[in-house]
């Protein structure tokens, strides 16, 4: 999914360069390392971060039952930015790192933000032992067996156990990912076969929760088209095993860039290229002030798949630095399941 | 006859007497004007100080630091953090540069430091880069930056006036490795938590200790005091204005007593009549008001340009940088306009409402007032003086200390023409000369023209001495204030007690004294306050001035035997020489002296050393003040930090905290200064309006008088004469309630608000000042009419007597 935090990114690089958007498909001028199709991804190496990379993520989205059976979903996610394409040691460490974290229900959302300086351990990511961290919020483990992650905000908090039950999934090309006609790309991976259990405490109350989790890792220098304007971002956990990623890079002359991948019950992945897999808004609602879709139907005829993706919560918006929706969502249609919806550029 | 045509009836008037209408219209802007202004710079001046004190310290956060040593080892920020504290860095330091002059270094961490402050916005725009990148970049003040210009090896300066000089703000990376303290940090700032309780301190840093905010000089207090009074200030200059406009509406009622007569014999109704006349006032006051918001909002713009442009260029548009004008300041401007009119016009409906409908139609402004009426007004005048004296007695709160305000400067305003006509009629009495019997009387005769417009001077001259009395009383109290505490050439503050030691035995060598000052915050008469130990010095004696005392208090008090307390407490708790104050431990100790104090509002108590010790627990004893002479103070400082290592938070330079301070206190005062002359302008345009509305009716007087062969050149410089005379009366009558005006702020307002009695001093000088510039603004506003009457045609004076009624 290399198109989700461009936002971020796009405000970062802002903060960093003064650039805007424009900036973002100039990487030459800026001393990042381009994403290649020549890299080969190895493990647990690139759990870790990559400096060279303007922007980097790791993003972990789970939807979770309590004991009364009420659906619940859970965001955390750590974002670096190099703010120069150069390493440093100590306060001289040019890295900053974002992060976000969220617990929404069918009828509340809470979410939290945090924004740290790399270098002086406040923030950071080491591949072995895997260990992701800003302040007291927490990833670690083993992505590919027993992890573990925790945050926290005002009225809420969690400390979840994820137990990885299928391999690591590379997207687009060996982990090349395709984001534009024009080539734009990132190094994209998912683990979408994490279980959960743990306990979430919500307004002071503990609840016992188990249910799937899905991580996101990608890492980029140049992730969007400067006429690219939001993106619609679906990852879905399908009743049997299957796991579909799909997404939509929408340009302001209308069209939109789609891209994807089926990912089989033993982790087989096959890449969906633009075109094939269609993403339309089926019911608009107002949340927030903003039209955002809270209904999708997703089509892709090769699999036979047309499912409605419905939000659990339509207010699941991010309100922090910058502004975007991401929340649970349940499928219905030729598939049942459930998964996350991210949602952004919509005003 | 309805509505439509009595209004056009009644503003006809004004176009024939378009100076009294200009003369209306100015009244009323000027009073919105000054009152919106007040509020503006107000408003305004609040926010730059909070900017100034955020800069001056931290203070208002607790604050994490070494329980043992200097620094705090860096990965102790990441370990906090981890641990789910919310707290930031801050490195402190200083630097020399080779031409000698001693920087004080501030290192902070924008991404984790408290929001708020001016550096803060770097957090959110294109600077955070170059903040943090080497060279860097480097907050200082104009004057610092001016004169690093063309230092090496520094970051790149940018310009922050909130910032005192000689301190450069910077990222912690930088100002690490300017300082040479790679790897450490000085404190750590902790923040209000978010969310979820973090581990306790003695688990995760047991070598940390948390240290309360600190109760440093409370601007911000002392700030609130003086826009109390500023308030107060525009109260009066709208008062001022009010008087204009009542002197304008009462002088157009009188000369329109013909029209109401012939308006009301052709039919129209009293009530029309009224509604029309109250229209006519409210079309007046809303374009007063109006012009008065705009005015008022120029003003401040005009007069608070640094401080406008600082939040501009420093804040951005997140923050109000430039002034703003609300829709709220519309309707309070608009409003405060109305009632104003509605106070000053009130009068002048109620006579039309009692005029008998075949009044004679006598010009009033002729008229001596009736005994009736002289006697009202006397009368009016001793029951507001007995509702002042009764409030000054047995008032309490602020609401009763503004009505004090209010009662007394009313019962002065009316006190004027029955005062001046008594002088009036005995100087006459006195005169011999012919010439000099006719210009008293004819004085004298003057005066209820113009008594309206004369009082409205008087109450612009009483609150300018009223109000410049505060502030210098204010600011030299201030200023004295500052001296007393700030008496000792050095402070330091050591932590850490093995190193105290070495640095105390050190300077027991090298200075004059070393005084020890130790603190415990405890509950004081149930309020949090705080105890003070001191060892005994003259310089206690010398500069400490107790507002309050018992025999032999400081000998008693060095013994052990008593405490002195703050003028906060003694007031708040009503606790005096002779009264015992409760400690907590041990038995009630007398109180043998109350001292005064500016700094904060909290209870405080000063003891010997042997006492405090004796009866509180936790004390800090990490302070001391040194005395030493002052041409050496600087280089002690640089010693004990190459001897010891004493960053500038420990060796603490107070003349330039203290210059800093006057600073900000001084440029709010030009604010003052300028309002002043305003005022002042205001009330000499009311007399002008005044003797302008009077020239023309006072033909008929002067005719004869020049007839018997004074030229009109004579009577020119007779006219401006009499003016400088009735100005001269003013400010004398003036100076006596300026003072009174001066007493109430200092002695009521102040001390219900802040629990403070700020000592009054006289400013001669600013008196004599003040003398000419009223004498001068009479001597403006009587030259005009006086050079028309010396350049009266004399058919004009003839044509008189052929018109004579």
């Amino acid at each position: 999914m290399s198109v989700r935090a461009a936002l971020i990114w796009l405000f970062l690089a802002a903060a960093a360069h003064g650039q805007g958007f424009a900036g973002l498909g100039d990487p030459g001028g800026t001393g990042f390392a381009p994403a290649s199709p020549d890299t080969r991804l190895s493990f647990p190496a690139d759990h870790g971060a990559h400096p060279d990379h303007r922007i980097e993520w790791w993003y972990l989205t789970a939807n979770l039952t309590d004991a009364s059976g009420a659906p619940l979903g859970v965001q955390w996610t750590l974002f670096r930015s190099a703010l120069a394409p150069r390493r440093g040691t100590g306060w001289n460490d040019p890295q900053l790192w974002l992060a976000h974290s969220a617990l929404t229900t069918a009828s509340t959302h809470h979410s939290a933000e945090k924004l740290a300086r790399g270098g002086v351990g406040q923030a950071g990511v080491v591949a072995m032992p895997f260990e992701a961290w800003i302040d007291d919020w927490e990833l670690s483990g083993d992505l590919a067996g027993q992890a573990r992650v925790r945050a926290g905000g005002e009225g809420f908090s969690y400390d979840l156990a994820l137990s990885a039950r299928g391999p690591l999934v590379l997207h687009g090309q060996q982990g090349y990912s395709v984001k534009s006609p024009q080539g734009q790309a990132s190094h994209y991976y998912s683990q979408p076969f994490f279980e959960v259990t743990g306990t979430v405490l919500l307004e002071g109350q503990p609840r016992q929760v188990s249910g799937t989790a899905w991580l996101d890792r990608e890492w980029s220098s140049q992730p969007l088209q400067a006429d690219q304007l939001g993106w619609d971002w679906v990852s879905l956990s399908l009743d049997g095993g299957s796991r579909l990623m799909g997404f939509q890079v929408r340009s302001s002359d209308g069209t939109a860039f789609t891209s994807g991948t089926w990912i089989a019950p033993d982790g087989a992945a096959t890449p969906i290229s633009n075109g094939d897999l269609t993403l339309q808004p089926a019911r608009m609602a107002t949340s927030a002030g903003a039209q955002v879709p809270v209904e999708w139907r997703v089509l892709w005829p090769e699999k036979g798949l047309d499912v409605q993706v419905s939000a659990l919560n339509p207010d699941a918006w991010m309100q922090h630095r910058f502004t975007y929706w991401e929340g649970p969502v349940s499928v219905s249609g030729t598939h049942r399941g459930r998964g996350y919806l991210e949602m952004t550029g919509y005003k | 006859m309805s509505f439509a045509p009595t209004l056009r009836a009644l503003l006809s008037h004004w176009m024939r007497n378009r100076v009294q209408f200009v003369g209306l219209l100015v009244g009323l802007t000027l009073a919105t004007a000054l009152w919106t202004a007040v509020q503006a710079i107000n408003a305004q001046a609040r926010l730059s100080y909070g900017n100034a004190a955020a800069a001056l310290a931290q203070s208002s956060l607790p604050r994490l630091v070494a329980a043992e040593g200097r620094w705090i080892d860096e990965a102790m920020f990441a370990h906090l953090r981890r641990n789910g504290w919310a707290v930031s860095p801050v490195v402190e330091g200083s630097f020399t540069t080779k031409g000698g002059l001693r920087l004080a270094i501030t290192g902070v961490d924008l991404v984790s430091a408290p929001s708020g402050g001016g550096a803060q916005n770097a957090q959110d725009g294109a600077n955070l880069l170059a903040f943090i990148e080497p060279p860097g970049q480097a907050l200082a003040a104009p004057a610092t930056v001016a004169a690093l210009r063309d230092v090496a090896g520094l970051p790149h300066l940018i310009v922050d006036p909130a910032l005192p000089e000689n301190r450069l703000v910077m990222d912690i990376g930088v100002a690490q490795s300017l300082i040479g303290a790679q790897g450490h940090i000085s404190h750590l700032v902790v923040m209000p938590q978010a969310s979820g309780s973090p581990a306790p301190l003695a688990e995760i840093a047991p070598q940390l200790r948390l240290v309360a905010p600190q109760d440093d000089v409370g601007l911000a207090q002392l700030t609130d005091s003086f826009h109390l009074n500023l308030t107060a200030f525009g109260l009066l200059s709208f008062a001022v204005g009010l008087f204009i406009v009542h002197a304008a509406v009462g002088l157009a009622f009188e000369q329109r007593r013909v029209m109401f007569r012939t308006l009301r014999a052709l039919g129209v109704s009293l009530d029309v009549l009224t509604a029309a006349l109250a229209s006519e006032l409210a079309v007046f006051a809303v374009a007063g008001g109006a012009f008065g918001v705009a005015l008022g909002y120029a003003l401040a713009g005009f007069l608070l340009p640094d401080v406008a442009a600082t939040l501009r260029g420093l804040y951005g548009a997140d923050v109000a940088g430039g002034l703003q004008l609300p829709a709220l300041w519309w309707a309070g401007g608009l409003g405060i306009a109305l009632a104003g009119t509605a106070v000053a016009g009130a009068q002048s409906l109620y006579r039309l409402r009692r005029m008998p409908l075949l009044a004679p139609a006598r010009p009033r402004a002729w008229a001596r007032p009736g005994k009736a009426a002289l006697l009202r007004q006397f009368a009016l005048c001793c029951g507001l003086a007995l509702g002042a004296l009764a409030l000054a007695i047995w008032g309490r709160g602020l609401i009763s200390g503004f009505s004090l305000i209010g009662a007394m400067m009313m019962s002065a305003a009316l006190a004027m023409p029955l005062v001046m006509g008594g002088l009036l009629r005995w100087a006459s009495g006195r005169a011999r000369r012919a010439l000099a019997q006719w210009f008293w009387s004819d004085t004298a005769h003057q005066l209820p023209g113009l008594s309206l417009a004369l009082m409205a001077l008087l109450l612009a001259v009483s609150a300018n001495i009223g109000v410049a009395t505060m502030v210098g009383s204010f600011r030299s109290a201030f200023q004295g204030f500052l001296d007393q505490r700030l008496a000792p050439e050095l402070y330091i503050s050591v932590p850490e007690a093995t190193r105290r030691a070495e640095v105390e035995e050190f300077l027991i060598q090298r200075a004059e004294a070393v005084l020890p000052i130790w603190r415990a915050d405890v509950g004081l008469e149930g309020q949090p306050g705080r105890l003070y130990g001191f060892r005994d010095h003259p310089t206690y004696r010398e500069s400490w001035p107790l507002i309050a005392s018992g025999p032999d208090a400081w000998a008693r008090v060095v013994r052990g035997d008593a405490v002195l307390i703050n003028e906060q407490l003694a007031r708040r708790m009503d606790l005096w020489p002779g009264d015992s104050l409760r400690l907590p431990a041990g038995p009630p100790v007398p109180i043998a002296g109350v001292y005064s104090d500016y700094g904060s509002p909290r209870p405080q108590a000063m003891m010997s050393l042997q006492l405090i010790g004796a009866r509180a627990a936790q004390i800090d004893k990490s302070s001391f003040a040194v005395r030493i002479d002052p041409n050496r103070a600087d280089t002690l400082a640089r010693d004990l930090v190459s001897r010891f290592g004493l960053t500038d938070d420990e060796v603490i330079d107070q003349a330039g905290l203290k210059a800093f301070s006057l600073g900000v206190f001084d440029r709010t005062f030009t604010i003052t200064a300028a309002l002043n002359g305003l005022t002042l302008g205001v009330a000499g345009i009311a007399v002008l309006t005044g003797l302008l509305t009077l020239a023309r009716m006072r033909l008929p007087q002067l005719a004869p008088v020049w007839a018997l062969g004074l030229t009109r050149a004579q009577l020119g410089r007779l006219e401006l004469g009499r003016a400088l005379l009735l100005a001269v009366l003013v400010f004398v009558l003036a100076l006596p309630v300026g003072l009174c005006l001066a007493w109430i702020l200092l002695a009521v307002v102040n001390v219900e608000a802040f629990g403070w009695r700020i000592p009054m001093r006289l400013f001669p000088w600013d008196w004599a000042g003040l003398a000419a510039t009223t004498v001068l603004a009479a001597a403006a506003a009587a030259a005009w009419p006086a050079w028309r009457l010396a350049h009266t045609p004399p058919a004009d004076l003839l044509k008189v007597f052929g018109h004579e009624r």
